[in-house]
């Protein structure tokens, strides 16, 4: 087996250091009622050759988004990644190394970390991240949680516009007796109804900026008013390249920021793994979950890093902790920091830019197309379309011929009839306008064919 | 000043060596199109540095020179399973069939990443000798949680959420009482005997009327099998509980036993330990839950059917075979990147592999406690699994502690094991090799190991002093965490 060293001499050999003849000997402990080395009914060994062969033929069988058309956005977007990332985070020292708990030889994930919360405080307004969660959506539901220790209330408020998804992950893991959960999916965002909801028992609001429909909201008043009672204000954005154009939710007066950071980096991987952005204000540091990393001296006085404020996490306060979370998605921040280092601040700019523009261009070809209406007053790269067919029937057809259009809005929502026409469609720099063509002329056959 | 020392550069912030004008992107130009973001618009400067290209690929290079890694020498951090990283896995999950698919794809345009989460399963299910398994939990953790979870759903289903008591052992890690805790569940330590395995008499004397469950770590984290598994598994049925398993040291077992057959109810499995999907700094990982008969109904959503080889995705909280579900843990359907990797893994080894990968696991570590019992000293006796607990007996009276070992290893070229972890044992020093490393490996660490103790009478400065061989030294954390600085900010302006 082309992965283990050992010879069968090398086995023998040790084996009688260790003063054995069989290694069953070292298996002692188990309980003679469970049977060692039991059938299994799995195929043996392949070689390198043949793994490729049967894992290629599984994946030819999807339609990859680099061959087609491409539209779909709700919580994973199509961006192209420079060729640079992909080639630095395969780097031995960044793929197979250890969370950074010696940081004498770990400087080099924990300065990019450094780097990285840096970067994601600034995109967001916001005064420190921590070192990323898993995606998006547990980040939103951790930023829940933080919510509620910070102001010991119990309900939480959510956006109805807020991804459906989202909120069964906060509705799962907000659960105990005492949580209140106010959420009820639908297009209308009202910011009077939901200030009618906030009173003194309310921990916090939690907002997606631009919303799940692709509408994009100042929350400025709203902030105000939710400050004013006590709660905290968490904004959610679920496509980060927005933040090169758009008000900043630290500016609007967010109190914490959870963002889907996949955009920028990592490839779509059918949902995972993404990559949770988590910020928040200095006040609030100590109660944030997850790795943080800081800067420190060393004993000559030379600049440094390490993992910090430790005292909040699961393995020095065991039952006590802030989060039960261990991991983070170094690997995917890696990819995270090194595009944006690529982009700069021109970059990121210009092509939060082009993302709009691609949006808008292709929001302009439903101007003159009869039974497709565009629900959106505002947009940032992704709209609702109300289409004159079911949108499942409608993605599925397109599909077919080669076009993958959007997301039916019914296939999250657990409603369906309620939403069934509805259509979510993405745009990014990866849209050309052959696309959009074909998206359109194609849309129109599959209508009125 | 110049502060290189030969091969390890000094490398600055980024936000130092950069600036808001650069960039290592060619972009269209934008066509300045009227835009439609209502209010929301925004211009203003956000701060962000920029470099180009070649000062990209300089800048994270000789930051990836810092790093250690299993790719560069051992890496024995025990219950981590630092194992060699193939490759081809690399390769398999960048076929673009799979990493430029999107998660909500139309069904028929996904067959292929629906056939690969049900093929994985049916392997992870076989190796376990499980009912059930969730594909979604995002790491290890997190499948923790999607365990408990559904033993707190079940308890609920029975009119049973009393039921609140979680018993942990001691020597678990701190994941367990903390996700029992986050469930709201009151979690009891049980004592471990001076075996290090759980006080059989202690978990019996916690069992009372509000007896939830109790949550395993086997093979334990003192490396040993617990050897009262099947009893503790019946006494928590008997007594209307359940029993978690934390599979983290799988790897000890895989292919050789099913843990079914120990009577658990749930476990996660790590596939970025026993299954080799890198570990990357800290992640991404992936956790799926195995489940028995009595849990099955109330996994998450999502969950992949295969009806004669047509696949198809149950993801909506309202259909039928997801009434008993506990919810969502995450948006989407888990950590497709990693499942390919594991995949490729698995089908590489096959069972016979897999068999060899625990017997060979088991054999390093036993053979690592033999050749080092005269001079470190093994927490238990007998024979361990695939990893090694030591105590710092063998430190007293040096003066040097587990801490200043661990950072003179590093000057020894080696990446210290785990240390102070499991609590159970004084100064605990936890040595994993994994089944990755050859004799000559091993052998060399052996050596380095005894040399290090043959040193430690006479030398103990040196050990305080270590590591020295390393682009920094010994780390302020007091300091880090009394006065955070937890982002790079301009510094004011001094006045003339």
């Amino acid at each position: 087996m082309r992965y283990l060293p050992l010879t069968n001499e090398d086995r023998a050999e040790m084996r009688d250091v260790i003063g054995i003849s069989n290694i069953n000997q070292l298996f002692a402990n188990v309980p003679e009622t469970v049977s060692l080395d039991p059938n299994f009914n799995i195929p043996t060994h392949k070689t390198e050759m043949e793994v490729e062969r049967v894992l290629s033929k599984i994946a030819d069988k999807n339609i990859n988004s680099n061959k087609v058309p491409f539209f779909l956005g709700a919580g994973a977007y199509k961006h192209h990644i420079p060729a640079t990332v992909d080639h630095m985070i395969q780097r031995s020292e960044f793929l197979t190394s250890y969370t950074p708990y010696q940081p004498e030889i770990s400087q080099g994930t924990l300065q990019y970390l450094f780097e990285f919360q840096t970067q994601v405080s600034l995109i967001t307004g916001m005064d420190v991240s921590n070192a990323s969660m898993y995606d998006g959506s547990t980040s939103t539901a951790e930023a829940v949680s933080m919510a509620k220790r910070i102001t010991k209330r119990n309900k939480v408020i959510l956006s109805p516009t807020l991804h459906p998804q989202y909120a069964e992950v906060i509705n799962t893991l907000i659960s105990s007796d005492e949580d209140y959960v106010d959420y009820e999916f639908s297009e209308k965002f009202d910011i009077s109804s939901l200030i009618s909801k906030i009173d003194e028992g309310v921990s916090c609001v939690v907002i997606q900026n631009p919303d799940f429909f692709g509408s994009c909201h100042s929350l400025d008043q709203l902030a105000e008013y939710i400050h004013s009672k006590g709660a905290l204000l968490i904004v959610v954005i679920n496509e980060v390249i927005s933040l090169g154009m758009m008000k900043s939710p630290g500016s609007m007066g967010a109190d914490i920021v959870a963002c889907e950071g996949q955009s920028l980096g990592n490839p779509l991987n059918f949902g995972g793994p993404f990559i949770g952005l988590m910020s928040t204000k200095n006040k609030y540091v100590r109660q944030l979950p997850g790795r943080i990393v800081g800067e420190t001296n060393d004993v000559n006085g030379e600049k440094g890093f390490v993992l910090t404020l430790a005292t909040r996490e699961q393995h020095i306060r065991r039952e006590k902790a802030t989060s039960n979370i261990c991991t983070n998605s170094g690997l995917c921040s890696l990819a995270f920091t090194i595009h944006l280092c690529l982009l700069g601040e021109k970059g990121f700019k210009k092509l939060s830019k082009l993302n709009h523009e691609a949006a808008i261009k292709f929001y302009k070809k439903f101007d003159d197309m009869e039974g497709f209406e565009v629900k959106n007053k505002s947009f940032f790269n992704e709209f609702t379309v109300a289409l004159p067919i079911d949108a499942s029937t409608f993605v599925e057809k397109m599909a077919k011929r080669g076009v993958l259009a959007g997301v039916p809005v019914s296939r999250l929502s657990n409603q369906g009839d309620n939403f069934s026409n509805l259509l979510l469609v993405a745009s990014s720099e990866i849209n050309s306008d052959s696309d959009r063509e074909d998206f359109i002329k194609l849309a129109k056959e599959i209508c009125y064919e | 000043m110049n502060k290189n020392k030969g091969l390890d550069h000094d490398e600055k912030l980024l936000f130092e060596v950069g600036d808001i004008n650069r960039t290592g992107v060619d972009l269209d130009d934008p066509e300045n199109l009227t835009h439609m973001l209502g209010d929301s618009f925004c211009d203003s400067e956000i701060g962000l540095a920029g470099l180009s290209e070649p000062e990209t690929v300089r800048h994270y290079v000789r930051l990836s020179r810092k790093n250690y890694s299993i790719d560069a020498g051992l890496y024995p951090l025990g219950s981590c399973t630092m194992k060699h990283n193939p490759r081809l896995n690399e390769k398999m999950a960048r076929l673009e069939g799979f990493s430029q698919i999107h998660p909500l794809q139309p069904i028929s345009s996904c067959q292929g990443a629906l056939e690969l989460i049900d093929l994985i399963s049916v392997w992870l299910k076989e190796l376990t000798g499980m009912a059930a398994v969730t594909m979604t939990p995002k790491a290890g953790a997190q499948g923790e949680l999607c365990g408990m979870m559904a033993i707190k759903q079940a308890l609920s289903d029975k009119g049973e959420s009393h039921r609140k008591i979680v018993l942990v052992p001691d020597s678990a890690h701190g994941t367990n009482p903390a996700t029992a805790a986050f469930l709201g569940f009151e979690v009891r330590t049980i004592k471990s005997n001076n075996m290090g395995l759980i006080d059989f008499d202690d978990f019996k004397e916690n069992i009372n009327e509000n007896f939830a469950g109790v949550m395993i770590t086997n093979p334990n984290t003192c490396g040993l099998f617990e050897s009262d598994i099947v009893r503790i598994s019946d006494l928590t049925h008997k007594s209307g509980g359940y029993l978690y398993c934390d599979g983290a040291n799988f790897n000890a077992v895989v292919g050789k036993l099913k843990p079914g057959d120990l009577g658990i109810d749930a476990m996660h499995i790590n596939l970025h330990k026993t299954f080799s999907t890198p570990h990357g700094g800290g992640g991404p990982g992936s956790g799926p839950v195995v489940f028995s008969k009595r849990l099955e109904k109330f996994c998450p959503t999502p969950l992949v059917r295969n009806y004669k080889g047509e696949y198809s995705l149950i993801e909506n909280l309202n259909d039928k075979e997801l009434v008993n579900s506990f919810g969502r843990l995450n948006v989407f359907h888990g950590q497709m990147g990693m499942f390919v990797r594991a995949m490729s893994y698995m089908l590489s080894h096959g069972a016979d592999g897999l068999r060899q990968v625990s017997e060979d696991a088991v054999l390093n570590a036993n053979y690592l406690r033999v050749s080092l019992s005269n001079h470190l000293t093994p927490a238990f006796e007998g024979y361990c699994m695939h990893e090694i607990l030591f105590s710092d007996d063998f430190l007293k009276e040096t003066g040097v502690e587990t801490l200043d070992f661990a950072k003179a290893m590093i000057d020894e070229g080696y990446h210290p094991m785990t240390i102070y972890f499991p609590l159970v044992v004084h100064g605990a020093l936890l040595v994993e090799p994994t089944e990755t490393e050859s004799k000559q490996s091993l052998d060399h660490f052996i050596l380095t190991l005894r040399d290090l103790v043959d040193r430690l009478k006479g030398d103990s400065d040196s050990f305080k002093a270590a590591p020295v061989f390393t682009p920094i030294r010994r780390l302020d954390e007091t300091q880090a965490a009394r006065k955070p600085i937890l982002r790079w900010k301009e510094e004011p302006l001094v006045a003339v």
